[in-house]
């Protein structure tokens, strides 16, 4: 353990909210319009935070409790991923498998307490919720599992140092193929177009934001935080494969790592601005598409 | 032999009203729907109070081919047997006879309140409701589903977007739609009650109102009708002008539902553009008016304003730079084959139900149906200068954009082309009194379709009935058929690519 590695958490606590804002620049930049200011997110959870919350009676203690769990179980995934120069805070063997899990606990949550409000249009969420994530967790493990045999270490920290420019180098059709992978489930896991859109008020479309139409105040301040985590934290494990420098120095590791997140911000920006939603009867063949995509690049690395 | 039985009239022509046949209610049930099979639609079905126990029901049929309309009446007391089962484009208007008269279609298959308001005829109620019993919109049986697995989904009144309200019932399974109930009724403000006796100072600010995004549609229809029954001519300036502000009308509606469209797929580029193209159609209106709605622009007689030269330059300046970036704009549509492929085999409303039900403007043109009242019944100056009729064939969310666009362009030309050689003289001509014991037909394509009004007039030359059909009256029904077998996530996509109007159907 490196005590030194709790900045990776204090840096995605920090910096999270901010990949809203470039998201938002750059599709405001292609709309012709000024934007919203780049550190809108942080205005909008210090708001939240700030305000009462209200409940309905139908509810019970699962929905109290569903923000507040889920963001604890997205901020606990985060010491399992390294970041720039430093490794995780914690590292041992299977440890990607435990990062997975917490972020299934936090979905486990959202779930429960969208369904604990009995509305017709939570249950419709969460349902949709529940088939994507079933359909894009393959893809996330597999591509793991290539990435865990191609450097052969099981725990993320030397995974993601085991790859290297050189690596890039020699195998590169399979890291490839992760990295796409990757973005695929980090599209989907985050509600982005083309697999939700995260700016429609049309409850019967949404997947992510209408099973916490009912949240308000801090537990939904805690919700877009959690939303804001888990796309830095998604981010980082892909900014880790495709943007690999290993240098020893530690500035240059960091400053690099966080110019790929900004270029990823940048990336998901004009994917919003270029191209539709997809229907939702496709969304499942893009997440199966992006589960070829990882078991394709397990077949390479097993070669 | 349909002929004897029913009066011919054309488009805003007055004719009198003891010349519209009275028939009996088997011969009227007959006429009705002869005429249907015989390829005409009802384009209104209504009726009025003749003395304290009999009400008139009278039927306007419209041949699209033949530029013709039909009238025949017929007097009921308490029931008749209904139209429905054997022409089903009767269904919303049986529904509304009854709950405005208390007369009770017999067999009708779904008899219930469009509006919920209590009977106009003290003492007959066709749900027999007390007179004292507070009626609430939205309250009533719906249609339901049993089974596994069969989950309703309720939607609105109150929406999440800033639109108007009414209330929707899914009957799902899983994703799938069964069914589509749609309940309005929720801005149900009594505009045609209150247009008898008319006209008056008020009358033209009702009509302005009907339907808010549709002013100078309904007000030109009312126009007509008031022209019509003081067998007045209108300048040619004016006529040229009204055409003018209701392609703009046409215009900016059709931008901003691109846009919306866009938006509801999550595209955002033309979403973005179209917003703001819109509002620059909208200014156009304004420069004419000052108005962006185009409210005070249409008056009996002529129009309220005269664009002088500069104006006029200024708005030909507007048009070609709008022209130019709504192009563009909805381009980037058709060349991006997420959306196109977002599009194609959404809502899909066979030709066969689009005929069945009577269905109007766009939506009827993309199913491939010609039907547009400035081509089957021009009035004004379309009677001299046509607009070609646009129509797709698919019948589907793709269709009735795509309709919208070319729609666009052949506005676009018209306007122009109105422009270049726009007539000088007056813009309004004084009116005299109405003629007494009339009736008038006047139909005007608005942005969504056919406008309907009817005006009859009584022995001292006022309204003694009126009656509005928006064109979301016939089509609300269309969207519910749409729906069936869709997923329920392609709801708001189709219900856009139809946009009705809330306050044009309850009026």
């Amino acid at each position: 353990m490196n005590l030194i590695s709790i900045a990776n958490s204090v840096l995605a606590v920090l910096l999270a909210p901010l990949m809203f804002g470039i998201i938002n620049r750059t599709k405001a930049v292609f709309a012709g319009r000024t934007g919203q200011p780049l550190l809108q997110a942080y205005y909008d959870i210090s708001k939240l935070f700030q305000k009462g919350a209200v409940y309905s009676n139908t509810t019970t203690w699962v929905f109290r409790a569903g923000p507040i769990v889920g963001f604890a179980a997205v901020l606990a995934a985060t010491v399992f991923v390294p970041f720039g120069g430093l490794p995780a805070l914690f590292a041992f063997k299977g440890d990607f498998v435990v990062m997975v899990y917490f972020l299934g606990l936090a979905r486990f949550m959202t779930v429960l307490s969208a369904l604990d409000t009995g509305s017709s249009f939570e249950g419709m969420g969460a349902s949709r919720e529940v088939t994507f994530s079933a359909l894009a967790e393959p893809s996330f493990l597999i591509g793991l599992a290539a990435i865990a045999k191609y450097t052969g270490h099981i725990s993320l920290s030397p995974m993601l140092a085991g790859i290297n420019a050189a690596s890039w180098g020699h195998a590169a059709p399979a890291l490839a193929l992760i990295g796409l992978a990757f973005f695929v489930v980090l599209l989907a896991e985050n509600c982005r177009i083309p697999v939700d859109d995260p700016n429609t008020h049309l409850e019967l479309t949404m997947i992510h934001e209408v099973m916490v139409l009912d949240h308000s105040g801090p537990d939904l301040g805690f919700i877009i935080y959690s939303s804001t985590l888990k796309l830095w934290l998604l981010g980082s494990v892909l900014i880790g494969i495709i943007v690999p420098v290993h240098s020893g120095i530690f500035l240059l590791d960091t400053v690099s790592s966080l110019l790929g997140m900004l270029g990823l911000a940048v990336v998901i920006g004009i994917i919003e601005s270029t191209m539709a939603r997809l229907r939702l009867l496709h969304v499942p063949q893009l997440l199966l598409g992006a589960t070829a995509l990882s078991i394709l690049a397990l077949v390479l690395v097993l070669r | 032999m349909a002929n004897v039985q029913s009066l011919q009239v054309y488009n805003c022509q007055a004719a009198g009203l003891s010349e519209i046949p009275v028939l009996s209610i088997a011969d009227f049930r007959n006429c009705v729907i002869q005429h249907v099979k015989s390829g005409c639609r009802i384009s209104s079905l209504f009726g009025r109070p003749l003395n304290n126990s009999n009400v008139r029901i009278l039927a306007v049929l419209a041949n699209d081919e033949a530029g013709t309309l039909f009238l025949s009446s017929a007097d009921v007391e308490k029931s008749y047997p209904s139209l429905t089962p054997d022409c089903p484009q009767a269904h919303w208007f049986e529904r509304e006879i009854a709950e405005q008269w208390g007369i009770t279609p017999t067999g009708h298959p779904w008899l219930k309140p469009i509006r919920f308001h209590s009977s106009y005829r003290k003492g007959h109620d066709a749900w027999g409701r007390k007179s004292a019993e507070q009626i609430m919109p939205g309250v009533t049986n719906y249609f339901q589903v049993t089974g596994e697995e069969i989950h309703e989904v309720a939607v609105g009144p109150v929406h999440a977007g800033i639109i108007e309200p009414g209330h929707f019932r899914f009957q799902c399974h899983g994703e799938d739609v069964f069914n589509l109930e749609i309940s309005l009724g929720y801005q149900h403000r009594g505009i045609e009650r209150a247009l008898i006796a008319g006209p008056n100072k008020r009358t033209i600010h009702y009509m302005e109102t009907a339907a808010g995004d549709t002013t100078i549609g309904h007000t030109t229809a009312y126009c007509q009708i008031f022209e019509a029954l003081c067998d007045c001519n209108v300048p040619a300036r004016a006529q040229v002008l009204r055409a003018i502000a209701l392609e703009l009308e046409r215009l900016a509606n059709h931008t901003g539902d691109l846009g919306a469209l866009a938006g509801d797929v999550g595209y955002l580029p033309t979403a973005s553009f179209c917003g703001r193209i819109r509002g620059d159609f909208l200014n156009m209106t304004a420069i004419i008016c000052g108005n962006r709605f185009g409210r005070g622009i249409i008056r009996p007689g002529g129009i309220g304003y005269d664009v002088e030269e500069k104006r006029l330059e200024e708005l030909k300046g507007c048009l070609a730079k709008a022209a130019k970036d709504v192009t563009v704009a909805v381009n980037l549509l058709w060349s991006t084959p997420s959306v196109v492929a977002r599009f194609e085999e959404t809502g899909v409303l066979s030709r066969q139900i689009c005929t069945d039900l009577g269905l109007v403007g766009v939506t009827a043109r993309a199913c491939g149906i010609d039907r547009d009242c400035r081509f089957n019944f021009p009035s004004g100056i379309y009677q001299f200068a046509q607009v070609p009729v646009s129509t797709w064939h698919t019948g589907d969310v793709f269709a009735r954009t795509y309709v919208r666009w070319l729609e666009i362009q052949k506005s676009l030309a018209f306007i122009n082309n109105q422009l270049e050689m726009l007539p000088q003289g007056q813009i309004v001509v004084p009116l005299d009194t109405l003629s007494p014991e009339k009736v008038v037909v006047s139909l005007v394509e608005g942005w969504r379709g056919e406008i309907c009004h009817v005006a009859l007039t009584g022995s001292d030359g006022r309204f003694c009935h009126y009656k509005i059909v928006d064109p979301s009256f016939h089509n609300w029904m269309g969207l519910s058929m749409a729906l069936r077998e869709l997923q329920i996530s392609d709801f708001p996509l189709c219900n856009k690519s139809f946009n009705l109007s809330y306050c044009g159907h309850d009026l």
